[in-house]
């Protein structure tokens, strides 16, 4: 098998499982350990510089990294990142002074960002501080985007809203708020050298079904029935609320109406409970504040009863395999169900739409309403113009957002260097051992078997008083502490050096996971079949050395390693170390270009 | 040396055995040997030799005497009898245990200091009484322990670390088996699990004498260039005669070889041990043969490893003496302590 190339950053950035699965790249152990030092200031920066929004995530994240976790692998439920993330922003000092200071000079280099949510203030964030003159433009009072107005106050408190929009806005950004872009080319006329949209998906999908005009009045889209609750322009809702749609948006619609007087809240999802796309979290969530949800049932006409709403009629369905073994959701032949309500949410996904950009400009857009765009630079076919966020690939999160940005951000620069975007600078990593002493590491490698730890909640009649007041009350430190310390630092690396081992087998004989076997070479599908242990998670990669005095070779199988350090610890010559690998995404570079 | 114990998290597929127990039950306490020590694969070869035959640890009695080699039974089978006797006293506290209660599996754990030197009787005594055990020596040429002297088995003309070179012959502890009748005997290097662990299963199911002779380089003091006993110079001048498969029971019998390649040697208890044979020459049911072998191959520079001699129809200790089936501890007082009737007319018997 190919021997595995330690040159290239690949094979050890794909072991941090957290930081690969997290579009920005967070590199999580390393502020999973900060936090466990009590050093938060530290680990919010450690976020900051990654994804923008440390607060504002660790209570809203879709946590792609959580499920990515070997700690869910070798136990059962992966470390709390997410809300770890979360005790940083809560607990750090004053963190202003560590911010980069606004450019001393400008660059002369005009970028406008249109949409003031998560994808255009990461492109304001990294290039405003090389002297670039940012200017976002959204439509609202107060630059934050989806996160202000769609995520309800009870998950996200303003403050913290305020606190890291502020922290982007402060590094010399400028904004033009409460005015609706209507004309890309308008914008293009200003003379900007390049154009970042971030617009977001702002269109929520509507249902169009018998009765939808007659009772228009109590049937409402998700997303602006959301965003005109945090804006306090709606402060009641009916006492009997139907949801309808499985996603994070149904999630917030339903907890957000039992807070405003709903009483007997439903969820209703045409498809089954595990294939909705809201988090496993979210789901909880809801139905711990007593609102059921209800599966495999298709709305079929809303009824209503002199221009008022008075329900829904669904049809049951069950899923089946067509001929091809396609999954369909087929009705089953029982009676149609009414659930009687007094406002529907409608809560079924969002479209893109750009009815404000030209079609005539060179922009063009895709047959799915979307722009054509390079998959890695985000440059459309306008040169000079980038799309981010929702509004690039589709609905997505707040921390994709966050990448696109970033790629984004280095698109622009290079484009206003006059170079290639595609030609992407790469990523700085280092790798550093942390041998003390013979059985001493610069990290905690006594792992044991430890359970997560429960985020502490409001008591429901407290939360569901009140809008504004948070549920979620986040880890005490001590709580936190343990916690953290569940976190396998995946990112201390087992390095091995071929021409140091004496194949003693000490390291295979004390892997507790079983993970290091030297045998004879093999093609991949093969080997997998005759070590240690079954390495039969392919999505895991085999750790190939080569170059041993019996000509075999040394596979480690990097599925469920624990990153304990015995191998190094047992390994007489030091052909084993652990040593850090720290991986931080590339950003535009830091002397940004002048216009001479 | 490792301070932390080992995690107890361990892969999620690790298989058990029919007694529902993983390998990592049959482990023990982390060592406290040097890093790299072969101690510890030998160690690791009865924890994966013991959970394969799926033997209970309880009814497992591990012994051993002082050294390196006479620390290991604390690292493994955690939950098996033990007993770390007196300098080179191993064979006869083993005796006196097997004597009292025959049902346990009896592991003795020596090193060439506590059996070719300072136990060289006890080795020779327990051997030739035909005691029902499993006598691993783990062989690594040098007092480690007392930093680097050589030891009984150092081979004449081997360079000690510091640089002295060995005059004195060396003790050839499968040979003094073979000529003390052990009807089992094996040599293996630690750095072959592949053909130790068989061989220590084999060991281990034989109904008398085995012993094993183990080379275990010593990673500290005993594995430089001008030693016999380094990983290298073993690696370069193992000679192994066969390998060996157990079949228990109810494993199937799947590999087919050429007639004449294989030798099936069927045990008492219905156990195979298919001997797939590396050198023609070599009968290993031949006792005189296997000690002509081993001596020439000897002279040719070789390290002979793998089955060297099995008597396939062995008699133990308690077979010779006709003591009792039943272990003492589960006799009552009456069988313990028949009388002084009875003492009168034993001692009439030899009047």
């Amino acid at each position: 098998m190919k021997v595995t190339e330690l040159r290239s950053p690949d094979h050890f950035h794909k072991v941090v499982d957290c930081q690969h699965a997290c579009p920005a790249h967070t590199p999580v152990p390393e502020y999973i350990r900060l936090i466990a030092a009590g050093r938060y200031t530290d680990a919010y920066m450690v976020n900051w510089r990654s994804n923008v929004f440390p607060g504002i995530l660790g209570r809203t994240c879709d946590r792609p990294c959580e499920p990515a976790c070997r700690r869910g692998r070798v136990e059962e439920e992966p470390v709390a990142i997410c809300r770890l993330k979360r005790v940083a922003a809560d607990h750090k000092d004053d963190i202003r002074g560590r911010l980069p200071p606004p450019a001393e000079q400008r660059n002369g280099r005009r970028i406008a960002c249109i949409g003031g949510g998560p994808a255009s203030l990461t492109v304001a964030r990294d290039l405003a501080p090389l002297g670039y003159e940012v200017v976002v433009f959204d439509d609202n009072a107060k630059a934050g985007g989806m996160i202000r107005t769609q995520i309800p106050r009870f998950r996200l408190p303003e403050e913290v809203i305020d606190e890291e929009v502020g922290y982007v806005l402060g590094l010399g950004v400028a904004t033009r708020l409460n005015r609706r872009v209507d004309s890309l080319k308008a914008v293009l006329d200003e003379g900007f050298d390049a154009v970042f949209v971030g617009t977001g998906a702002p269109r929520g999908r509507d249902l169009d079904i018998p009765g939808r005009q007659e009772a228009a009045a109590n049937i409402h889209i998700g997303i602006e029935w959301l965003s005109s609750v945090s804006f306090g322009h709606i402060k009641r809702v009916g006492r009997r609320v139907v949801v309808l749609g499985g996603g994070n948006t149904a999630m917030d619609c339903c907890r957000s109406a039992r807070r405003l007087g709903g009483e007997e809240v439903t969820v209703v999802v045409r498809s089954g409970f595990d294939e909705m796309k809201a988090s496993p979290w979210e789901k909880e969530d809801a139905m711990h504040e007593g609102i059921p949800i209800l599966n495999f049932m298709v709305p079929k006409a809303f009824t209503h009863e002199g221009g008022k709403l008075t329900g829904v009629v669904f049809e049951k369905v069950a899923p089946q395999r067509d001929a091809e073994g396609r999954r369909q959701l087929l009705p089953t032949g029982e009676a149609d169900v009414h659930i009687p309500c007094d406002d529907v949410l409608v809560a079924i996904g969002q479209e893109n739409a750009f009815p404000w950009i030209e079609r005539d400009i060179g922009l063009e857009f895709g047959r799915n309403g979307l722009p054509k765009l390079d998959a890695t630079t985000h440059q459309s076919t306008l040169p000079r113009v980038f799309f981010g966020g929702d509004a690039a690939f589709g609905p997505k999160n707040i921390i994709w957002a966050v990448a696109h940005g970033h790629e984004a951000a280095v698109s622009i620069d290079l484009f206003c260097r006059g170079e290639d975007p595609r030609l992407r600078p790469p990523p700085e990593t280092s790798l550093v051992s942390q041998k003390m002493g013979i059985h001493e590491w610069s990290y905690d490698n006594d792992v044991s078997i430890d359970l997560r730890f429960k985020v502490p909640m409001r008591a429901p009649e407290v939360a569901l008083k009140d809008i504004h007041t948070e549920v979620e009350l986040g880890f005490s430190l001590d709580t936190a502490l343990r916690e953290a310390e569940r976190c396998l630092n995946c990112d201390v690396q087992t390095v091995f050096a071929p021409k140091l081992c004496i194949e003693c087998d000490a390291c295979a004989d004390i892997c507790p996971v079983d993970c290091i076997t030297f045998t004879e070479d093999g093609e991949e599908a093969e080997l997998r079949t005759r070590l240690r242990a079954p390495a039969i998670n392919k999505q895991q990669d085999l750790y190939i050395g080569e170059g041993l005095k019996t000509g075999r070779v040394m596979v480690k199988d990097e599925d469920v390693c624990l990153h304990c350090g015995m191998c190094a610890e047992r390994c007489p010559t030091g052909a084993w170390d652990m040593q850090k690998f720290l991986l931080e995404t590339a950003k535009p570079r830091a002397h940004a270009c002048s216009r001479v | 040396m490792t301070f932390l114990p080992k995690p107890k998290l361990h892969h999620p597929l690790l298989a058990t055995n029919a007694l529902g127990l993983t390998r990592r039950d049959y482990e023990g306490a982390i060592s406290t040997l040097c890093a790299g020590c072969g101690h510890d694969s030998i160690s690791a070869a009865i924890v994966q030799a013991c959970f394969e035959l799926e033997l209970p640890p309880h009814r497992i009695a591990k012994l051993s005497g002082i050294g390196c080699s006479s620390k290991t039974p604390t690292y493994f089978l955690g939950a098996a009898h033990g007993f770390n006797s007196v300098h080179g006293r191993m064979p006869s506290v083993l005796t006196g245990a097997n004597l009292a209660n025959r049902d346990l599996v009896y592991l003795g754990v020596s090193g060439d200091g506590d059996s070719a030197s300072i136990g060289l009787g006890q080795f020779a005594h327990s051997i030739r009484r035909g005691v029902n055990m499993t006598y691993i020596v783990e062989n690594n040429g040098v007092y480690g322990l007392t930093k680097g002297q050589f030891s009984a088995t150092s081979d004449k003309g081997s360079k000690a670390k510091k640089g002295t070179i060995n005059t004195d012959e060396p003790i050839d502890l499968v040979a003094m088996a073979l000529q003390l009748g052990a009807t089992f005997v094996g040599r293996s290097f630690s750095g072959d699990k592949t053909q130790l662990v068989p061989l220590i299963k084999a060991a281990l199911l034989h109904p008398s004498a085995a012993f094993i002779d183990c080379i275990s380089p010593c990673v500290a003091f005993n594995n430089h260039e001008g030693s016999t006993k380094s990983f290298d110079f073993v690696r370069a001048h193992n000679e192994a005669v066969n390998r060996l498969d157990v079949i228990v029971g109810r494993d199937r019998i799947e590999a087919e070889y050429e007639p004449g390649t294989a030798v099936d040697v069927t045990q008492h208890d219905g156990t195979v041990l298919r001997l797939r044979k590396l050198h023609p020459e070599h009968d290993p049911t031949d006792r005189v043969s296997a000690m002509n072998y081993l001596q020439e191959r000897k002279a040719a520079g070789e390290i002979v490893t793998g089955l060297i001699f099995l008597d396939p129809d062995p008699a133990d200790l308690h077979d010779h003496l006709g003591t009792s089936a039943d272990p003492l501890n589960a006799m009552g007082d009456a069988d313990l302590c028949p009388g002084a009737a009875m003492l009168e007319r034993v001692n009439a018997a030899y009047r």
